[in-house]
């Protein structure tokens, strides 16, 4: 009973209980058909929101008005070049996938620079990053449809019992991010930066340098994120990264973490990942139109945040 | 003859917990027209949770609330204002992104129209000019640019503006923390003025001086009860500390002539506005002052030698690690969603770390060891930072920088509403830490506390105008240096 309380306490657990219903209700709708794919296919898909999300929650944390706007730019970007450096070949995934990193890293340290050196508000400066991002993705990537490895596709799609790998390694991936948040110190001088950054600075945290590396660890997640993607979808193209401006912010929000900084956890932007591609699944299923369902997704979003958002203030 | 005097408020039985804390303990309150009542106790002893009800800002689990005569039922905010008893908190309550006049429209919803916002600033101006003569503060400066000793003044000032409102009696929850001996003094004699003209005052502060010297009846609490209540001119200052408990009486700092061999050169620092030769020297195991007038350039100096420990900058030369306890606590010191723990944590995360995690049972000894050593009133250091009284807060953060590898320790007006017991225990600490060989460079707005230090520097607009050794250390001494012409 006691162990009850203390999980519904967890600002997390909302999240995945939102997903919990929704899967249930498509499969009540089903007749109970089909229900361990939707999970196998809402893991594949919730990986590549989680990925970025993890980047955005860190931005996020860093206290008000932190968000990166440029993700879905770097997403596309990021894959163009992850896919004309492996070239097709299979021995160089690693280095395409290296490649996509740093494309990914130097756009997120570009962004700071921007925030930093011209004092522009990070809202403004990743924005306008991404047009430049785009344009320079669009004649770089021009009449470009180049299609990943063979053995770089079949790994993003490969599964074990029905898990996709990818959705393993996105766990420990998480489990390492989690535990970089809350028990090392560049974690805990985020959480410090986003409650108040001028006492932050008087604690003797490096201010300047925890903001550089999160917006570079953002930028090198959507960097990765963007090669995974045109690996698992065969082809890299400009608009891939599109769905996950609105995605990445969302998973943070739904999963629990403060919009006004300082207050971040790991496991909801798993529980909202999977709440987002299981809505999807859920309205498809119920044969609703393009249309209504961009309608009814962005309700519930906003509905899920009031829900799950009321936070009481501090005093 | 108490009888005689008509009650604006009082409190029987008056009743508060938080959780499984007794913050109020059946305790009777009253205060009477024309009276100036002080209140005085520890940090925690409830002194601002008794002032909430009388505002109208918390309501009282048991017990009634009666003004003048008259038993409110459903008091409130609202209602204490239309009765004229209004509070300046503790915690200023200034919006910080409005300007002087517009935080001064808050309180009276009746300057609207055309022309609203300089009826506002002539009012503001107007009290300003009446309690701090030279006061220096635009009614058109933004709230959140001013040092927290203007703010301090705005918000008094502003709780003395009348429009259609009545005004009988305003509450004074420490207002002259962070205010300098001179407009402190100011602020005390407006309000032996105000109480003349038959307005009543209560008016907590931790100088037991002034409550002793202004308040015509003293209340003491201790653990959510009055202990002791009576005029004033019955009390002095070993009864009051003896009513409040804990610390044994008045000690003055053990002048013991310290070791005169200098140690190591820790800080060598010229204020960015000083034009002759003058500048800051603090040695390893010294108490360095840093006094006059607030905001006079001691915080800016502060902040400069902060600033270069971590990156060289010209005409200071820092060589130790530093740390800094915020007075200003709120917008430069607390984590507000963070545990005691971590907050005190925050300052030696290296130190605690086990390969590269953090390591929880490290990080809990730390904060155990200070609960301990600085006395954090608490059963659990893992509850919110805001789970403490003001003072144990300030504890906190004195535990955040002593508890860290900082050989040098910047200290900006710390000591703000905290309480005496608190206070002599600090001194305790830091001449002890001093001894160990730590250099402290000390701000501070109370003239007694520079008893404590090996030498004094005075500012005036920006500059070191005077380097007074400790035998030469005199009240008279320092406020002439803050007011005489020397450049």
């Amino acid at each position: 009973m006691a162990s009850l309380r203390m999980l519904l306490e967890k600002p997390w657990i909302w999240s995945f209980a939102g997903a919990l219903v929704v899967w249930l209700a498509t499969i009540a709708f089903t007749g109970g058909y089909g229900a361990g794919g939707m999970v196998t296919a809402a893991l594949s898909l919730a990986v590549f929101t989680v990925i970025v999300g993890v980047g955005q929650m860190f931005v996020i944390t860093l206290g008000p008005g932190n968000v990166d706007l440029s993700l879905p730019a770097n997403i596309g970007l990021a894959s163009a070049v992850a896919m004309k450096v492996m070239g097709g070949s299979d021995s160089m995934i690693v280095v395409g996938l290296l490649a996509a990193l740093a494309c990914g890293a130097a756009i997120g340290a570009i962004n700071y620079l921007l925030i930093w050196a011209l004092r522009i508000p990070p809202i403004i400066a990743t924005l306008s990053a991404s047009f430049i991002i785009q344009s320079v993705d669009i004649s770089y990537g021009r009449g470009l449809q180049i299609k990943p490895p063979p053995g770089f596709a079949d790994f993003t799609n490969l599964q074990v019992l029905g898990i996709p790998v990818l959705a393993m390694l996105t766990v420990v991936f998480t489990v390492g991010a989690a535990l970089a948040l809350q028990r090392m110190i560049y974690g805990r001088s985020v959480l410090a930066i986003g409650q108040n950054i001028r006492a932050a600075w008087l604690a003797g945290v490096n201010v300047g340098r925890v903001r550089f590396l999160t917006y570079t660890l953002c930028g090198a997640l959507g960097g990765i994120d963007g090669a995974l993607l045109a690996g698992y979808f065969r082809g890299a193209n400009v608009d891939i990264g599109n769905e996950y401006l609105l995605a990445s912010i969302a998973v943070v929000v739904i999963g629990g973490t403060s919009v006004a900084g300082g207050k971040a956890n790991v496991p909801g932007v798993w529980g909202a990942g999977l709440f987002l591609v299981l809505l999807l699944t859920m309205l498809n299923t119920f044969g609703v139109s393009a249309g209504v369902r961009l309608v009814l997704t962005g309700l519930i979003i906003v509905g899920v945040i009031t829900a799950a958002g009321g936070e009481k203030a501090v005093r | 003859m108490l009888q005689a005097i008509a009650d604006i408020v009082r409190l029987n039985g008056a009743e508060k917990h938080f959780g499984a804390v007794r913050a109020l303990n059946g305790v009777d309150f009253h205060v009477g027209a024309g009276e100036c009542v002080g209140l005085v106790g520890h940090n925690g002893a409830g002194k601002s949770t008794l002032m909430h009800m009388v505002a109208g800002t918390l309501r009282p689990d048991g017990g009634q609330i009666a003004v003048r005569g008259n038993a409110e039922t459903s008091y409130s905010v609202a209602r204490a204002l239309e009765l004229g008893i209004r509070c300046v908190f503790q915690e200023l309550s200034l919006c910080p992104n409005l300007s002087v006049a517009e935080n001064t429209r808050i309180n009276h919803p009746s300057l609207t129209g055309l022309g609203w916002r300089r009826r506002a600033a002539d009012l503001i101006r107007a009290k300003l000019d009446e309690i701090f003569p030279d006061h220096g503060i635009s009614a058109d400066d933004i709230a959140g640019d001013l040092s927290i000793g203007r703010r301090q003044m705005v918000e008094v000032a502003r709780a003395f503006t009348l429009t259609r409102e009545p005004l009988h009696l305003v509450i004074l929850d420490e207002p002259t923390s962070s205010l300098d001996a001179h407009t402190a003094g100011q602020l005390l004699s407006f309000v032996r003025r105000f109480v003349g003209q038959g307005g009543s005052c209560i008016l907590i502060s931790h100088v037991l001086g002034e409550v002793l010297q202004n308040a015509d009846r003293i209340v003491v609490m201790r653990d959510g009860k009055v202990v002791a209540a009576d005029a004033a001119s019955a009390f002095d200052r070993d009864r009051l500390v003896a009513a409040m408990g804990g610390a044994e009486g008045h000690r003055k700092a053990p002048v013991e002539a310290r070791k005169a061999e200098a140690g190591a050169l820790r800080v060598r620092a010229r204020p960015a506005r000083q034009e002759d030769g003058k500048e800051l020297v603090a040695r390893a195991g010294e108490i360095i002052g840093l006094a006059g007038l607030a905001g006079h350039g001691q915080t800016d100096l502060l902040l400069a030698i902060f600033s270069a420990a971590a990156r060289a900058r010209a005409g200071i030369e820092v060589t130790a690690p530093v740390a800094l306890v915020a007075g200003d606590r709120q917008s430069d010191g607390i984590f507000a969603q963070w545990s005691i723990a971590q907050n005190i944590g925050i300052r030696s995360l290296a130190r605690l770390r086990n390969g590269l995690l953090i390591s929880p049972r490290r990080e809990a000894e730390l904060a155990e060891f200070w609960k301990q050593k600085i006395g954090i009133r608490t059963p659990d250091m893992n509850n919110n930072i805001f789970s403490l009284s003001g003072g144990n807060q300030q504890k906190a953060l004195f535990a955040r920088a002593l508890g860290s590898d900082a050989e040098i320790v910047l200290m900006d007006d710390p000591m703000r509403g905290v309480d005496i017991g608190t206070k002599l225990e600090v001194y305790d600490l830091v001449r002890e830490e001093a001894a160990k060989g730590r250099t402290f460079l000390w701000y501070t707005t109370e003239t007694e506390e520079l008893d404590n230090c090996d030498h004094v520097y005075v500012f005036k607009n920006g500059r070191i105008v005077a380097n007074l050794r400790r035998d030469e250390l005199t009240e008279e001494k320092i406020i002439q240096s803050s007011f005489g012409d020397a450049a």
